[in-house]
């Protein structure tokens, strides 16, 4: 593998970029591993990464139906921000952000991680009280967030329209400096690249079929469309499918599937400076490096598993947007996606050991799984290597939903996450 | 956008005049304090999230109003039947059947 430096880039310029490596090998599966990930998006190939590196387990596969990234990974609006009202959120997602400050020199891989802050809108009296609560909440915990006045707002994020006669009027907003964006595509590539620098095998176009368990009842390892491979451990993230692996071991999961749409536009100068995320009105935009405005809003009514999602509801998103934003009404769409998204009743993941011995679940990342995936990733890596879960991701058990001990991010958040 | 047959107006219309009631035949327990919590959990938050052909409740809000339920397959997207709620479960093999193009 090639270590990627100013050095490095100079001399291949200088020889015409004929001599780069390539950042990981094509795998075939061995029979055994020692651990097996299903699904290599962010959060598997993190885990693969942090299990390598931080608990030197390093006969670990992970498999893929698909391409690496090629799930949410690659289909999300690429948004960070920590700032959640329960404390066991805010604990998870914090410690992914502070993660990600110094993801790209620990990877020696730039996935772009740029604080440009969010601002979450407040348009009603209601948002108002919300979200200056979850300021409140948030700065008990440590996790930085405050009160922006209307005009505070314009000054922070110029194309915001504050005319008070507009159909969603701007009352203020809460700001989280910390939070930004990051390169979706260069996190999975990043982590592989990282994780197979240190002995990991990625199986890509290999759909896992079914988990096979031993007599005993522990996991035995999982059938693929290249034959059985046999597993001492193995951990689920696999998003949207995650309730049909996890059903072939027979473990039901409380999770439905949605497809969460996002759109870009046409590419153009720079011209917005933050992400912006309005509740209310039900939409988020940010302006990604290549000039795209990318912008996100909630999943569709429905469940599937068919990674397109109707237009009605890009139609009510765009209306959101040029509401808010009357300056980009004459911009063109460019092309829009699905991604099939994990919801579970409460609105908060569930990551770590499930009834069948040596089987791990790391899913229910609902719409916002993206700016959790190094915490997400590190987490589970804990989880699986010491087969406990580790102190942050505790509480986000299976069992919450038989005992009632949810961490209720639903009804906290109000609508997007 | 789905096209969505109400079984009540026996009209097919645009999915913005209907909203989803997620999935169907989910009975409330007749005897509620006779649960254990695992008997709770499974009524109120494991769904069976099929990937596939699903049986599902839908309203027809901005019509007559009333629930319905269909069965779709959430990987095309694609309705294989609507009836009136209360009917019996139909019978999924023939709805597949009949909805196969013929060879």
């Amino acid at each position: 593998m090639t270590r990627f430096s100013a050095f490095s880039l100079v001399r291949n310029a200088l020889t015409g970029h004929k001599h780069w490596t390539e950042q990981w090998p094509e795998s075939q599966p061995r029979a055994e591993y020692d651990v097996v990930i299903v699904g290599a998006g962010g959060h598997g190939l993190g885990a693969a990464y942090y299990l390598a590196r931080e608990h030197g387990i390093t006969n670990v596969a992970v498999i893929d139906k698909g391409w690496l990234g090629g799930g949410n990974t690659g289909r999300n609006t690429t948004i960070i921000r920590s700032n959640y009202l329960y404390d066991e959120s805010a604990r998870l997602f914090d410690h992914a952000v502070d993660l990600w400050e110094n993801l790209s020199q620990e990877l020696n891989y730039n996935v772009m991680y740029s604080r440009r802050g969010v601002l979450m809108l407040a348009h009603n009296v209601h948002d108002v009280q919300s979200f200056k609560r979850h300021i409140h909440s948030n700065r008990l915990n440590g996790v930085d967030n405050r009160w922006l006045t209307t005009q505070e707002c314009k000054d922070y994020c110029p194309p915001l329209n504050i005319s008070p006669d507009a159909r969603y009027p701007v009352m203020g907003g809460a700001l989280q400096e910390r939070a930004g964006t990051a390169r979706h595509d260069a996190v999975a590539w990043g982590y592989a690249r990282a994780a197979a620098a240190r002995g990991v095998d990625i199986i890509q176009n290999c759909p896992v079929t079914a988990i096979r368990r031993n007599p005993d009842g522990s996991v035995a390892g999982v059938e693929t469309a290249k034959g059985f491979i046999k597993a001492k451990k193995v951990a689920v993230s696999a998003a949207g499918n995650t309730s049909v692996v996890m059903d072939s071991a027979g473990v039901r999961l409380p999770l439905e599937s949605y497809p969460l749409q996002a759109l870009v536009s046409e590419p153009v100068k720079s011209c917005f400076p933050c992400v912006v995320m309005s509740n209310a009105v039900h939409a988020y935009i940010s302006q990604s490096d290549k000039g795209e405005l990318v912008i996100g809003s909630g999943t569709d009514q429905y469940t599937s598993y068919s990674q397109r999602g109707g237009l009605p509801l890009i139609e009510h998103t765009i209306a959101a947007i040029t509401e808010v934003f009357p300056i980009f009404n004459r911009m063109r769409m460019l092309r829009k996606w699905g991604g099939i998204v994990d919801v579970t009743p409460d609105r908060s993941a569930i990551l770590g050991k499930t009834p069948v011995k040596g089987l791990y679940v790391n899913c229910g990342w609902g719409t916002g799984g993206f700016k959790a995936t190094p915490g997400a990733a590190h987490v589970l890596a804990w989880t699986v290597a010491k087969d406990e879960p580790h102190p942050i991701n505790a509480p986000f058990t299976l069992d919450r939903f038989r005992t009632g001990r949810l961490i209720d991010e639903a009804a906290a958040a109000a609508v997007a996450h | 956008m789905l096209l969505i047959h109400c079984p009540y107006c026996n009209e097919t219309l645009p999915e913005a005049e209907f909203t989803y009631a997620g999935e169907a035949h989910i009975v409330r327990p007749p005897d509620p304090s006779a649960l254990s919590d695992d008997e709770w959990e499974g009524f109120l938050f494991i769904r069976s999230n099929v990937r596939g052909p699903h049986y599902e409740r839908w309203r027809h809000m901005h019509g007559c109003g009333r629930f319905f339920n269909a069965v779709r397959d959430t990987v095309s997207d694609r309705f294989l039947t609507t009836y009136p709620a209360g009917q019996p479960r139909p019978d999924l093999a023939s709805l597949t059947a009949a909805s196969e193009p013929s060879k």
